[in-house]
């Protein structure tokens, strides 16, 4: 079996998937409902969107788990449906990956609790621990080759998310990403300097930055890490642009195209590990592999 | 440090230059034993919400604004007010000082983010407004009976998500249905959003972060009140 270890070793760039929310969003998902629950009651279509991103060139691909902490899905009188719904979600994934002709990797998803952590907000650290725990253990449960922490903005929730998947399992391979939408900073001011530092301390076998406000903004957030570079491998995974409204719509206005050129200069950048995030499709990812293989030979 | 300093010997305009500094860092203990010297110096407990509280929280905004400042200095010296203010709000009411506006606020239907919301709801009840935060996921009706019962001046909606914002034009098309929407000014917020979705749905301004919720708030309020911004 293929880990990511191996993929790194190979050297060159690894594509991830792209947006998973916005997707099933276009694929029916009401507004305000989880997507997490489609795991458990929709899960061919959330499959549809695992095989649409295999198909365009997806080598890593992230669970349909992002909101799937027990603070998420509280706001959904959901807490309840934790560990059911990230089985799922892994199980889904495994057996896409497991029926595919190409190698993939499955990345089980951890997003941000929502809340802020102690002393600035009201969220024990032990308690933001224990969530990630039940969400960590149930997508080991569910066989995933990894986990994939994202969206992060304090160090202190990377370090909770970090420590109570590390309950569940001494081994499995741990990536990180933050969001740096704030001044070239993330929501609680972390720079990418400061994330680099700390997250490489974490053990982690990639960090990096995904989300925000679109391509150019994590090119910054890459040559910043590249700087400090000790070796480990970057990850750029931008959202396609800020989204426009038009005619009651959100549209996210970066083209395949643009996501090729972001693709190509994030490499270029230093990062090894690339994708979309929100508002990306498998056209996105597509013209992402064409350009990275046409540039770097 | 500051809790080397004597605040009973300094004079009053230095001590409202302590409590700003204060504020600034987060301490709420050291804010709370300012309020309480300039209270035992006979100062109103409008003025030290104005010239101490609410001048600092000024700072704060500006440099939240732009970038010196970020969300966990926010949050803190949002504690030290809230620790001022525990202590003014009985006196105000009591003294009878006028409020200079009150806001109803809340994330829409189908929205579950709260952080920047209630960063909002802080920074405007440090400036002087009386907040009524109905917390997320709201949906029009609970919109619509807030401002019924609370009157604000100013109605604030905070979408994280682009495939929520476009629920803030439901409200504001309910508001015009009924009639009221001249009655308030709607401010709207969130990450996805910008001035060009503001305008679409009718909205009065679009504010990109607290700070600037705060000052468009005081402006477009003036401008309505017919007081010079």
């Amino acid at each position: 079996m293929t880990t990511i270890q191996n993929l790194l070793d190979r050297g060159g760039y690894i594509i991830t998937d792209g947006a998973m929310g916005t997707v099933l969003f276009s694929a029916g998902l009401e507004h305000g409902d989880p997507p997490e629950l489609w795991n458990i009651n929709q899960p061919e279509r959330v499959a549809a969107v695992h095989e649409a991103y295999i198909e365009a060139g997806s080598q890593v691909l992230l669970t349909n788990t992002f909101g799937g902490s027990r603070y998420r899905l509280s706001l959904h009188n959901a807490q309840g449906q934790v560990v059911e719904a990230n089985q799922a979600a892994a199980k889904i994934l495994r057996q896409v990956a497991d029926e595919s002709d190409v190698d993939v990797i499955v990345a089980g998803d951890i997003g941000p609790s929502g809340e802020v952590l102690a002393p600035y907000g009201e969220l024990a650290f032990q308690d933001a621990k224990d969530a990630f725990t039940e969400q960590a253990a149930a997508l080991i449960d569910g066989n995933v080759d990894l986990i994939w922490i994202e969206t992060m903005s304090d160090l202190e929730e990377v370090r909770a998310a970090v420590e109570g998947t590390r309950e569940v399992s001494d081994e499995i391979p741990i990536v990180t990403t933050m969001t740096f939408d704030t001044h070239g900073r993330t929501m609680m001011g972390v720079t990418p300097e400061q994330a680099y530092e700390t997250l490489s301390s974490f053990e982690v076998i990639a960090l990096g930055g995904n989300c925000g406000n679109g391509p150019e903004e994590i090119i910054e957030v890459i040559t910043k890490m590249s700087s400090l570079n000790n070796g480990k491998p970057l990850v750029a995974k931008a959202n396609a642009g800020i989204p426009e409204l038009v005619n009651g719509k959100a549209v996210y206005r970066a083209s395949p195209e643009t996501m090729a050129d972001y693709a190509v200069n994030s490499f270029n950048a230093g990062a090894r590990i690339i994708g979309g995030c929100c508002g990306s499709t498998p056209d996105h990812i597509a013209a992402i592999k064409n350009a990275l293989a046409i540039h770097v030979q | 440090m500051s809790e080397e300093i004597d605040i009973t010997k300094l004079e009053t305009p230095e001590l409202l230059e302590l409590i700003q500094d204060d504020l600034y860092d987060g301490l709420a203990d050291e804010v709370v034993a300012s309020v309480n010297e300039l209270l035992a110096r006979d100062m109103t407990p409008s003025d030290v919400l104005n010239k101490g509280l609410v001048a600092g929280m000024e700072i704060v905004g500006f440099d939240f604004r732009d970038g010196i400042l970020f969300v966990p200095e926010v949050l803190m010296a949002a504690k030290a007010m809230k620790a001022g203010m525990e202590i003014l709000r009985p006196l105000l009411i009591e003294t009878g000082a006028t409020q200079i506006g009150t806001l109803v606020i809340g994330t829409v239907k189908g929205d579950i983010h709260d952080i920047g919301k209630n960063l909002v709801s802080m920074m405007m009840e440090g400036a002087g407004f009386n907040v009524i935060n109905l917390g997320i996921n709201t949906d029009v009706d609970a919109f619509l009976e807030a401002i019924e019962e609370h009157k604000p001046d100013i109605l604030g909606m905070s979408a994280m998500l682009t495939t929520t914002m476009t629920y803030m034009a439901v409200v504001i098309e309910a508001l015009e249905e009924k009639g009221i929407r001249d009655q308030l000014l709607v401010l709207v917020g969130g990450a996805p959003l910008n001035d060009a979705f503001a305008e679409e749905i009718r909205a009065d301004a679009y504010c990109r972060d607290a700070a600037v919720g705060v000052e468009t708030a005081k402006k477009l309020l003036a401008i309505r009140r017919g007081q010079p911004g």
